[in-house]
């Protein structure tokens, strides 16, 4: 590795780097989570300290570690990728033992102004990680089985560790991530399909077993996907918070009841509204013009991010900023299908929007690598 | 990495296509995302907007004031009071221990009912407020009031309880409210929402029960945005409730007052009714018990007690209350023989004091016999013989049936928990239920009132209403629902030629202005308040052979229980009746020595409007008479306004 094959020379130094940042994709993301700020503000019942206010100081210690992240040269991340690898790894081992000592399940390291949950760090250090690999795998091995196996065994070691917290939807993102970004570092396609086949196999024996001597999964397990399945089932238990958030989301109708006026949210029917059923809240207030405007803004982020890939000629930037979008959009998109009834209800925030230090945090570094990306891409 | 200028191009053709895969599943997946939004906002939004407002609106019921009861003249009997109580929240009131410590210091709080309430409290949602004390006197409440700042949490409240002031005189009549028990839906099939509503009360005896559905009103409605958990957040529509009907009964709220006071001490029932018209003017039963306590939580001992007395306070003497009549049913078995021409008022017959009948014996209760004598003689003397006689001749079937016209053996329908039918039994009605044929000995008991026949002291003073105006007379007591009057038709007269009842009212009237009369010690002196009536003497129990031998047991001698029951039934004034009444003294001794005073006493009460004056006594009882007023407690009377209207004044 060495920074020669960067002609250092048409790339921008200095602070005329500040031009190149990927500027609408900061007006995006700040649109976003301006929105954010609407809705904590909304379901705090009008109140700006409560959530409103800390987000937004988080928000802005965000949008500083992106500047930082972007001002730094991508070659720099690429090459500490394996660095920051081990060391989330650590931090979620850590936790592991650690956190346990609280009486409960932390999941977080205190850092004063934001609780850092190593969990949501894995999910950006594996796509940097992963895009170092790819960028250092000479094309012809790509697909050899023994180079598969190496990035499956890096993406399992924090899903495993994510899935002892327990964290579900984390472990998932983390999963689907790596897996996505193995996708784009080249690896055939037949390894996907397969491991798609397995999949669909292994889901069909679950249900096939059910009521079964060899049943796979335990009762209760089945009862939750019965649940998701159809949420009348358990109206008050697991079904409660499904059929909630549609009626919030349903009632809003083409305007919503106009900001401040969400009913449901108002009489505490929708429970987690602020964090991972925002979006719910969101759309009863502004409707379905809001919703698919939030929509929208997010698609825009994931654009951008794919230009930038698509502009670099460098491996490893192109590889992180597909992999950042793809992280991104997994966040919102699993996020708004589960409160959409499309998806069972795991715990993943609607990204910039929920209230939470850590995925914010780890979202606005990430997106600090897209920009770096672009900052230094040879011109 | 250093890679050929060939490898980069391919590495870069790679990425753009995996790339181009990628962003196309991504905005596949946003494309459905959308779709779903549409469907769930668009498509289906008048859906879920009725679903939300299902959850956010609540309908609460507003108690209605219950209906206020009042006398003939506008007394109150039953009226709603602020009663003053205090209420817990427990979300506000941090330590609740600590501040119901406090409280103990204020309010009496007994430690059992603590112990309820703080379980109480702590079962409940931490915003519902849970009633710690109610019917808390002024100073309490206001002691409360002053130390608020110390008792986070608490707060004074009032809410409407029922309230009898005149107390135990009236729960024979008016009855009492209370908490809804668990059967009553099921008892009732009243499906009011209402019942749903905490603390709120029913009535459950008598006219508080009989009217209840005219008492309760309507529930209103407040129509309130709640939260998941039930929280009020802000009322959007309100109805009013709507107060249940003021009654006005025609009870006579003084006379009832005498009427109690003078039949306590004993186990009695006691019944004064307008005998034109068929109004209840009294309706009494000793003992009685104070309705307010079972408005309250009613502990199991004070309960306890009132089931255990063997005086039975909570019966109703009055028309739950069975008796043999005595010699009261001579006067049916008199008019049965009259109208069936059985016997005339000249015709005489002889009472050598007993009549035999096959190898038995039916002793008249003078021993030695009255002699000759014609039907009203008989009747004043109360002679068994006589009626043995008239039995024999009329025959039982005609004896129930002319009962059953004078009221006797039937259910009078009146708006309270119990009202017996009473029995006038027929040869069919004994082959029924006991499986054996009428004797005639059977009808020689039933001519004097005892055997089978049972009557209430409703039943009694309807009969004797019906002797003295002739008129069908049926018992009623409520005279107004709502201002409403309740129309009652005229009587109409009875089927039985004026001069037969002429004649026995001739008789009865004999029995307490004649020498010879049973009650002629219960005289009035005054012509003008005259009283016809005629006692009664009902045993309870049979006397032996061995009993007879030994000569008869006088009845002091006997455990309470086994003594005869004393009855008299009398009109007044004879000249012109207004007031008919009829006294049953349980196991009181004779009719004529216990009944027929207590009937005096109440027939002058209703006469003069007032304690009756002693002027109408016989010279030589009216110290007696004077002891026994200076001894009774009463309320003052109540004069009714000229316009007679009392549900006015609220």
């Amino acid at each position: 590795m060495s920074f020669l094959e960067y002609s250092l020379k048409t790339t921008p130094t200095g602070l005329s780097k500040l031009l190149y940042f990927n500027w609408p994709l900061i007006v995006l993301v700040s649109t976003v989570a301006g929105f954010g700020f609407m809705m904590l503000y909304s379901v705090a019942g009008g109140s700006m300290d409560r959530w409103a206010e800390p987000q937004m100081i988080r928000f802005g210690l965000g949008m500083g570690v992106m500047f930082v992240v972007g001002l730094v040269p991508i070659w720099f991340w690429r090459n500490v990728s394996g660095v920051a690898y081990v060391v989330s790894i650590l931090l979620l081992l850590y936790v592991e033992f650690f956190g346990a000592i609280g009486g409960g399940s932390q999941r977080w390291i205190d850092l004063g102004f934001v609780r850092l949950q190593p969990s949501e760090m894995a999910k950006i250090t594996i796509v940097m990680l992963l895009a170092a690999y790819y960028d250092w795998l000479p094309p012809r091995r790509q697909s050899h089985p023994l180079y598969v196996l190496i990035p499956v065994v890096l993406i399992l070691i924090p899903v495993l560790l994510t899935l002892r917290q327990p964290d579900l939807g984390t472990a998932l993102l983390l999963l689907v991530g790596g897996a996505a970004v193995m996708f784009i570092g080249g690896v055939h396609w037949l390894y996907f399909a397969g491991v798609g086949a397995i999949g669909a196999g292994g889901i069909a024996a679950v249900f096939a077993s059910r009521g079964t001597d060899w049943q796979l999964i335990e009762d209760y397990q089945f009862r939750r996907i019965d649940t998701f399945l159809d949420p009348s089932l358990a109206p008050l238990g697991d079904g409660y918070h499904i059929t909630q958030s549609q009626i919030a989301l349903g009632s809003g109708g083409w305007n919503g009841r106009g900001f401040m006026q969400g009913t449901q949210i108002r009489g505490d029917f929708l429970p987690e509204a602020h964090t991972d059923f925002i979006f719910p809240t969101l759309a009863e207030e502004f409707g379905f013009v809001g919703g698919t405007f939030l929509l929208t803004l997010y698609v825009l982020i994931l654009v951008f991010c794919i230009v930038t890939a698509m502009q670099t000629r460098d491996r490893y930037a192109a590889i992180v900023s597909l992999g950042v979008a793809f992280t991104f959009f997994l966040y919102f998109a699993i996020n708004m299908a589960m409160v959409m009834g499309l998806a069972p209800v795991v715990g993943v925030p609607l990204p910039l929007v929920s209230y939470g230090g850590s995925a914010m945090l780890v979202l606005l570094a990430a997106f600090g690598l897209v920009h770096s990306a672009n900052i230094h891409r040879p011109r | 990495m250093k890679r050929s200028p060939k490898e980069q191009e391919e590495s870069a053709r790679q990425i753009t296509r995996r790339g181009l895969i990628v962003g196309g599943a991504m905005g596949v997946t946003a494309a459905v995302l959308g779709g779903r939004m549409h469907y769930l906002q668009v498509d289906r939004a008048s859906d879920f907007r009725l679903l939300a407002e299902d959850n956010r609106i609540s309908d609460r019921l507003i108690p209605p004031a219950r209906g206020l009861i009042f006398d003939r003249s506008g007394v109150l009997l039953a009226g709603n009071e602020q009663n003053y109580r205090i209420t817990m929240v427990r979300e506000n009131a941090g330590d609740v221990d600590e501040v119901l410590d406090r409280l103990r210091q204020l309010v009496r709080l007994d430690v059992s009912r603590l112990s309820r309430v703080r379980d109480e409290i702590m079962s409940s949602p931490s915003f519902v407020p849970v009633t710690i004390a109610d019917r808390l006197s002024w100073e309490e409440l206001a002691s409360v009031a002053v130390n608020a700042p110390a008792l986070p949490g608490v707060t004074p409240d009032f809410g409407l309880s029922r309230v009898y002031p005149l107390g135990p005189d009236f729960a024979h009549v008016v009855g009492y409210v209370r908490d809804v028990p668990e059967t009553y839906l099921e008892r009732t099939g009243d499906t009011d929402p209402v019942l749903r509503i905490p603390d709120f009360q029913v009535g459950l005896l008598n006219i508080e029960e009989g009217l209840e559905p005219a008492l309760r009103g309507r529930a209103g409605i407040r129509r309130v945005e709640v939260n998941a958990a039930g929280r009020i957040m802000r009322e959007l529509n309100r109805v009013e409730p709507a107060k249940g009907a003021d009654l006005q009964l025609t009870i006579d709220a003084g006379l009832q007052n005498y009427t109690e006071a003078r039949l306590a001490g004993e186990s009695a029932g006691a019944v004064i009714l307008d005998c034109q018209s068929g109004e209840i003017l009294a309706l009494a039963s000793a003992p009685t018990f104070d309705p307010n306590i079972f408005v309250r939580p009613l502990s199991s001992s004070t309960y306890g007690a009132l089931l255990n007395d063997p005086y039975r306070p909570l019966a109703n003497k009055a028309t739950q209350g069975l008796y043999p009549p005595g010699s009261t049913y001579k006067m049916v078995v008199a008019l049965a023989a009259l109208e069936g021409g059985h016997i005339d008022t000249e015709e005489t017959v002889h009472c050598g004091g007993y009549t035999e009948l096959g190898n038995r014996r039916f002793h008249c209760w003078r021993r030695g016999g009255h002699g000759r004598l014609a039907l009203l003689d008989a009747i004043a003397q109360s002679c068994d013989v006589f009626f043995y006689e008239l039995a024999q001749r009329v025959g039982i079937e005609a004896i129930s049936a002319m009962a059953r016209r004078l009221g006797c053996g039937v259910a009078h329908e009146l708006p309270l928990s119990a009202v017996a039918a009473g029995l006038a039994p027929t040869m069919d009605w004994k082959r029924a239920n006991r499986g054996e044929d009428w004797l005639v000995g059977d009808t020689l008991n039933a001519s004097i009132g005892q055997g089978y026949v049972l009557t209430s002291p409703l039943q009694l003073a309807v009969m004797t209403s019906r002797i003295a105006s002739g008129r069908e007379i049926s018992p009623s007591i409520v005279k107004s629902v709502d201002g409403v009057d309740q129309v009652n038709a005229e009587p109409p007269a009875l089927d039985i030629p004026p001069d037969f009842l002429d004649a026995v009212r001739t008789g009865m009237y004999r029995v307490s202005n004649t020498n010879r009369g049973t009650a002629y010690g219960s005289r009035v002196v005054e012509a003008s308040y005259a009283i016809a009536g005629k006692t009664g003497t009902s045993q309870v129990r049979n006397i032996t052979a061995a009993e007879r031998a030994a000569g008869v047991t006088s009845n002091e001698d006997l455990p309470w229980e086994r003594r005869d029951h004393a009855l008299f039934v009398g009109f007044a004034p004879y000249d012109a009746p207004r007031y008919a009444c009829s006294v049953v003294v349980e196991h009181g001794g004779g009719g004529a020595a216990v009944a027929a005073p207590i009937a005096r006493d109440l027939l002058l009460r209703a006469q003069a409007g007032e304690v009756p004056p002693l002027e109408l006594y016989p010279e030589g009882q009216r110290r007696r008479v004077q002891e026994m007023h200076d001894n009774m407690t009463l309320m003052p009377i109540h004069r009714p306004l000229p316009d007679g209207g009392g549900s006015s004044q609220a």
